[in-house]
């Protein structure tokens, strides 16, 4: 068992946000982290982001993640990094297991930061199963990561701004998208990423969604059916489109369960994506234990770096290491957080967090 | 040994990409049940496989369903192997090395209740 100061777990735009400013304030600083590159999903957003400046907007997300970690480099003296590393277990005495390389390592932290972020939910459906079948973030992984298309034909099911982006990402890496499949009457995502795809040919359907896919060991086919209002099947519209790909983007789920593990109070919230902790001022009910990013709730990454920063400032004050700048930087950090919430878009999140409890006003 | 299709073989690396660029990389050699492939450096066993049109990559324990990955980022574990002769291996988070082994199998886990 070793002892360390801050754990933050997770490195991405949440979890490295949190680290720099914990570094800014003094606190030792344990990162960990499951892949062989930080950033996490940041490295795969090929995409410019919108936004404020202050949260890097019409900068692409694979330059972010580059930028988060180049900030990190001058506190390397207070910052160790566990890369390739899974946290597999946290619980209520502080320990915190970690898997890196075929070893179990445990760790004792004074306070901890948990920023592990989301997984992609999946579609119920016969036979969804089959490979070929992949959630959208996956796809973006396999061709921005490592250059590698899922398929030549591929149909898309959301369009939500990940179902959007990545289908335009499929274009750009050659790949033809079929269809595009959305289950409510309108687009969820963005007009902008829609019209692009609208222009480049691709079929839009809404009010549509998946009933079966064909195939033996991989997919080869999908049916397709309509929905009415309150999206039951409305049989006799099946509609068979071939494909050897189809990408999931219906939405993501906090990764809560470490904290479950360690019995933190969760709450379920429909509109954040699932189950997530029970928050008061970043702190879970575990005292020093902080969470931030998408795993307190499904935003976007501009807001996860905010969070992470605010989770990060408020970890060091309870650690005794109060920021130089503490008083300033809370106040502008909740302002951009607020402002990042507003508009049409940001309603879902405005709503799922007052049921949560949280004071965003 | 389970028995798969072993389709493909057609590469379906990006060359032409208007943001990123996926330059020459190191070869890297290693065996999918038993059949000799070629990898590039900076692949996951997961990304190499399916770049040969592997897109089936065990069967479930219980059902025999064919298994792929989904989440490509170590959610899921639709993607574990036995790798080197370690079981349920994260294929789609461990990098490919050098003379990597990699077996569909899955079926050696207790299943407790």
């Amino acid at each position: 068992m070793v002892n360390k100061e801050l754990v933050i777990i997770g490195g991405g735009p949440a979890g490295l946000s949190a680290a720099l400013i914990a570094l800014e304030a003094g606190v030792k600083v344990c990162l960990i982290d499951r892949n062989h590159i930080l950033g996490g999903q940041l490295r795969k957003q090929t995409h410019k982001f919108f936004g404020s400046k202050s949260e890097y907007a019409k900068t692409r997300g694979i330059d972010i993640a580059k930028i988060l970690v180049s900030d990190l480099e001058k506190y390397k003296d207070n910052l160790e990094i566990l890369q390739e590393a899974t946290v597999v277990g946290m619980y209520e005495d502080y320990v915190v297991t970690v898997y890196q390389n075929h070893v179990y390592k445990k760790i004792k932290a004074k306070a901890i930061i948990v920023a592990t972020g989301a997984s992609e939910k999946s579609l119920a459906f016969e036979n969804n199963d089959l490979p070929g079948i992949y959630g959208a973030g996956a796809v973006q992984t396999l061709m921005n990561l490592y250059g590698v298309v899922p398929g030549k034909e591929v149909v898309m099911v959301g369009s939500g701004n990940i179902g959007l982006i990545v289908s335009y990402q499929l274009i750009q890496a050659g790949v033809k998208v079929k269809a595009l499949l959305e289950a409510s009457a309108n687009i969820g995502g963005y007009l902008v990423h829609a019209s692009k795809l609208v222009r480049l040919g691709v079929p839009i359907y809404t009010k549509t969604s998946v009933k079966k896919a064909f195939g033996k060991n991989k997919i080869e086919a999908i049916e397709t059916i309509g929905l009415d209002d309150k999206w039951n099947h409305i049989e006799g519209t099946e509609k068979k489109i071939t494909c050897d790909a189809l990408c999931i983007s219906i939405g993501l789920s906090p990764l809560h369960q470490l904290m479950s593990m360690a019995n933190i109070n969760t709450i379920y919230i429909r509109e954040l994506g699932g189950l997530i902790p029970i928050l008061e001022n970043y702190e879970t009910s575990m005292s020093s234990v902080f969470a931030c990013g998408d795993v307190t709730g499904i935003e976007e990454a501009s807001s996860a770096m905010v969070e992470g920063k605010i989770a990060g400032l408020l970890a060091s004050k309870k650690l005794g290491n109060i920021h130089p700048e503490y008083t300033q930087l809370k106040v502008e950090l909740n302002k951009k957080l607020f402002n990042l919430r507003q508009g049409p878009c940001g309603n879902k999140i405005r709503v799922g967090l007052k049921k949560a409890g949280e004071d965003i006003d | 040994m389970l028995k798969l299709s072993l389709e493909g073989g057609a590469d379906v690396r990006i060359k032409k990409h208007p943001i990123l660029s996926f330059e020459d990389k190191k070869e890297i050699h290693f065996s999918f049940n038993g059949r000799d492939l070629v990898g590039y450096q900076g692949d996951t066993i997961a990304a190499a496989l399916h770049a040969k049109g592997i897109m089936h990559y065990s069967n479930s324990i219980i059902h025999g369903r064919p298994r792929g990955f989904y989440c490509a980022i170590g959610n899921c574990g639709s993607c574990n192997m036995t790798v080197n002769g370690i079981l349920n291996v994260k294929t789609c988070m461990t990098m490919l090395e050098e003379g990597m082994v990699v077996l569909s199998k899955t079926d050696e886990v207790t299943i407790h209740g």
